[in-house]
This record gives C-alpha cells, sequence and structure tokens, in this order.
C-alpha cells in the first residue's frame, strides 16, 4: 500500500485507488473537476517518487520532466510525496562579471552555487540584499556552465534594473531563489524543426535553450528570430552570427519593427513574421519570451499556422516600472 | 457498445481533435472575440473536457459547471448563433477525424443537450 506525502502529513493510498480519491477520503479536498484527466484542474507534482505514465498523458513534455501528474487518474504504483511548490534553499552569491550588451541591457555573470541544478530557459527571483526587493530573470547560461548569467534590461523608473545598473559592483553578493519554469528544451525527436522568438530580453532564455539545443546535438533546422522595436535594441549579435556560422541547421534572423534590419535580418511585426518566413508551423515545437502582448499574439499566430498547443512553450515577462 | 471517444482513439486522440477544433474556432472571425485574452493551455484543456463529455468519455459534468463558465460570455452577446458556430466547427472537426456520419450525429446531439446551460436560460 503506497504513502502518499502531502504537506508533512502520510496518507495510506488502498490498492486501485487514485491519488484524488485518496486525498478525498482523508479530508483534503485538492482542486478537481472532470475526474477523467482531461481538464487538469488536479494537475500536482511529485516532489519524490515518480508518477505512472498514464498519470502524465496529455500533459506537456516540460510538465512531465519536472514530474506533474494528474491525481484523479494516478495509481500510485510506490511511495509519493506530492505538491505543488518546492522550498527553494536561500543562495548567496557574488558578482562575478558585469558586461554592457547594448545602451540598456547588461549581462551579470553570477557565481553558481555547489548543488543549484536547473534547465536552460528556466528563472530565478533576485533579491536585492539590503530590502529584499524582488524580481525575477530567466537564465542565459546552459547547465553544463560554472556560472549563472542573466540579462538586465534598464526599466525607465524600475528600482531593481536601475540598482543592477548603478549601484550593483563586481564582487558584491546577491540573493536568489529558484529555479522555476515550464520553458525549456527537453531531448527527444532530434529531427523536430525548432523556432525560437524572443523580444527584448526574451532572448536571454533563447540564448541559453538555443545552446542546449545544439549541446544535445539536435538535428532538425533551428530558427532564432530575435525581435526588438529597432536595430540599437538587439544584442549579442556577434556571438549569434558565430553559432550560426558554425551549425548548419541553424539560422538566426535579427528583426525590427522600425527603420532598416541589419544584414539577414527581417523589417516587420515581429507576431507575423514566423509564419510569414516559414509558411506552415505544423510539426514545429515553438519557444516564445518576451513582452506578454507580443508573446500572446505570437502564440496564438504560430497555433493557427499550424503548431500543436502541446508543442507550444512561452515564457511571457512582466515589467514592474512603477514600484 | 463502445463509445466514440473509444472509437476514436481515447485519450490520444482526442488531443489531436483539440487542436483542430481550437483552430477552427479561433480561425472563425464570427465567435473568436470569446477567445480574446484567454490562456491558451488553460481553454485548450476545457475543450479536451468538452470533447472528452461530448465523445462519452469519462467525464464528470455538470450543467451547472457549463452555465456558470459562460456566464460572461453571455453577458457579452453569446447567443445561438455563436453556438451553432461552434456547433458547426465541432462537425467539421469529427469529419476530418474520419468519424462516420451516425456517429457525429450522436456527439451534435450530445453537444446540444448543453446549450441551455451555455446560453444561460
Amino acid at each position: 500500500m503506497p504513502t502518499i506525502t502531502f504537506e508533512g502529513k502520510d496518507f495510506f493510498c488502498a490498492d486501485d485507488e487514485t491519488v484524488l480519491e485518496c486525498m478525498t477520503r482523508h479530508g483534503v479536498l485538492l482542486p478537481s473537476s472532470c475526474q477523467s484527466g482531461a481538464c487538469q484542474t488536479c494537475m500536482i507534482r511529485a516532489v519524490e517518487g515518480t508518477p505512472p505514465p498514464e498519470s502524465q498523458n496529455g500533459l506537456k513534455d516540460t510538465l512531465k520532466a519536472q514530474n506533474y501528474f494528474l491525481a484523479c487518474v494516478c495509481k500510485p504504483s510506490g511511495d509519493m510525496s506530492i505538491g505543488l511548490s518546492t522550498v527553494s534553499p536561500r543562495y548567496k552569491i557574488a558578482l562575478l562579471h558585469k558586461e554592457l550588451l547594448n545602451e540598456s541591457v547588461v549581462r551579470l555573470r553570477l557565481e553558481r552555487p555547489a548543488g543549484f541544478y536547473y534547465r536552460a530557459g528556466q528563472f530565478i527571483n533576485l533579491l536585492r540584499p539590503s530590502d529584499e526587493l524582488t524580481r525575477s530573470y530567466s537564465l542565459a547560461s546552459t547547465a553544463d556552465e560554472d556560472f549563472l548569467e542573466l540579462h538586465v534590461k534598464r526599466v525607465p523608473e524600475g528600482k531593481m534594473s536601475n540598482w543592477v545598473f548603478d549601484g550593483l559592483q563586481v564582487g558584491d553578493e546577491v540573493v536568489f531563489f529558484g529555479p522555476a519554469g515550464d520553458c525549456f528544451y527537453v531531448p527527444g525527436k532530434p529531427e523536430q524543426p525548432l523556432l525560437l522568438v524572443g523580444t527584448g530580453t526574451g532572448l536571454a532564455p533563447l540564448y541559453g535553450i538555443l545552446r542546449d539545443v545544439l549541446n544535445y546535438g539536435h538535428l532538425g533546422p533551428v530558427h532564432l528570430l530575435h525581435a526588438s522595436l529597432a536595430a540599437p535594441g538587439l544584442y549579442l549579435e556577434p556571438e549569434l552570427r558565430a553559432l550560426d556560422a558554425r551549425n548548419d541547421n541553424l539560422s538566426y534572423i535579427p528583426c525590427v519593427l522600425h527603420g532598416d534590419a541589419p544584414e539577414g535580418g527581417i523589417q516587420g511585426n515581429i507576431a507575423n513574421i514566423p509564419s510569414q518566413l516559414l509558411g506552415t508551423l505544423k510539426g514545429y515545437r515553438v519557444f516564445l519570451c518576451g513582452d506578454p502582448p507580443i508573446v500572446n499574439a505570437l502564440r496564438q499566430n504560430v497555433f493557427l499556422a499550424g503548431t500543436s498547443m502541446q508543442d507550444i512553450f512561452s515564457d511571457p515577462f512582466v515589467f514592474s516600472p512603477h514600484d | 457498445m463502445s463509445t466514440v471517444y473509444e472509437q476514436l482513439g481515447g485519450e490520444a486522440a482526442i488531443n489531436a481533435a483539440v487542436d483542430v477544433f481550437y483552430r477552427k474556432v479561433l480561425g472563425d472571425h464570427y465567435v473568436n472575440r470569446f477567445f480574446a485574452g484567454v490562456d491558451m493551455s488553460k481553454q485548450a484543456a476545457k475543450q479536451k473536457g468538452f470533447l472528452t463529455m461530448v465523445t462519452g468519455g469519462p467525464n464528470n459534468y455538470t450543467g451547472k459547471d457549463m452555465r456558470e463558465g459562460h456566464k460572461h460570455l453571455v453577458k457579452m452577446g453569446l447567443n445561438d448563433a455563436h453556438f451553432d458556430h461552434i456547433l458547426c466547427h465541432l462537425r467539421s472537426t469529427l469529419a476530418e477525424l474520419g468519424v462516420a456520419q451516425g456517429l457525429i450525429d450522436t456527439v451534435i446531439s450530445v453537444a446540444e443537450s448543453t446549450r441551455a446551460d451555455v446560453l444561460d436560460r
């Protein structure tokens, strides 16, 4: 009889009983609706133990990889500890490197704490030690690098970003929690065409995901579209052009809304560029990061152009200019 | 007698059907304003629940949920004509997936039975 641990208490799961039924029988009412594995209301995570594969049917690969499952169709085969969140240790680390990538984006490299594991494309929550002001930043590094890289955009009136630009110095200590996020590459289907689209510092997670994809030896074509209002807002162009030159299956395409696009680039509305450039997007796996309205428009457009919902991964950024 | 759900191929087939159905709905300018600004993943999950229900798959459907879930859309003007459009998309989705005409009619009649709840009457 498997034991289910939830919020520090143990519950015994009877033979042929689902996790949802077990919890309900013990008076723990998890949110649920269809009770048939369709609506995903009861999705929860196995913090320890492995959920049976049939309890993960219909979930995105990134959720499966993090041991999320549907409680209503999960008959556990062994002990499990379940919950929605994991409590992150508080990591205190030093800033190793700080470099302007363009006039409004700075690259930070932080010490990577021992025992800190993540997937390229996930984010961390960075705290300013003096007052615990907290903001989320995507990791631009890959899991095999010995530092953590962030790209921070200076937001007008932004408390955190202005401090990062003007106050934070190499050698200073910062604190973070994490990682979190569902926008990352899961190895498999090596022939699948990939489309990565980012606006502004939406390039940060994509820079990690892209290099992860290349490290895994992905074989299918990989299109990276980095969009900005105008050419000065683009960054990492030399690095991305070098990656493009070294990898036959990669094409890097800088995109601008206004003014002339750099060589090999496209001028236009980024929400429409993927289908204009590639036609049907059926069979693609797509990663979208950046400003929420643009990410939402892109999500709808790539779906209408043929990409399956299961293959669209996105990370809309939220900026906090006025608090 | 097996259900349309089983004949289609169960959960995996419904996943594929949701993509086809949702794409038709979003591409229909007569109804797509009701879907503006919604979280697409959550919406797809709801549609999966709906398609599972109308094809006779395992479900826990309540008319009350359907009524509560559409009340804000009725306030936005959701009416019979929009409901008919959705039925039409459902019909063509099933036809595209190769479901026999007789079974499509069965599914449509189940979907039709939710009309009063959806339109809050």
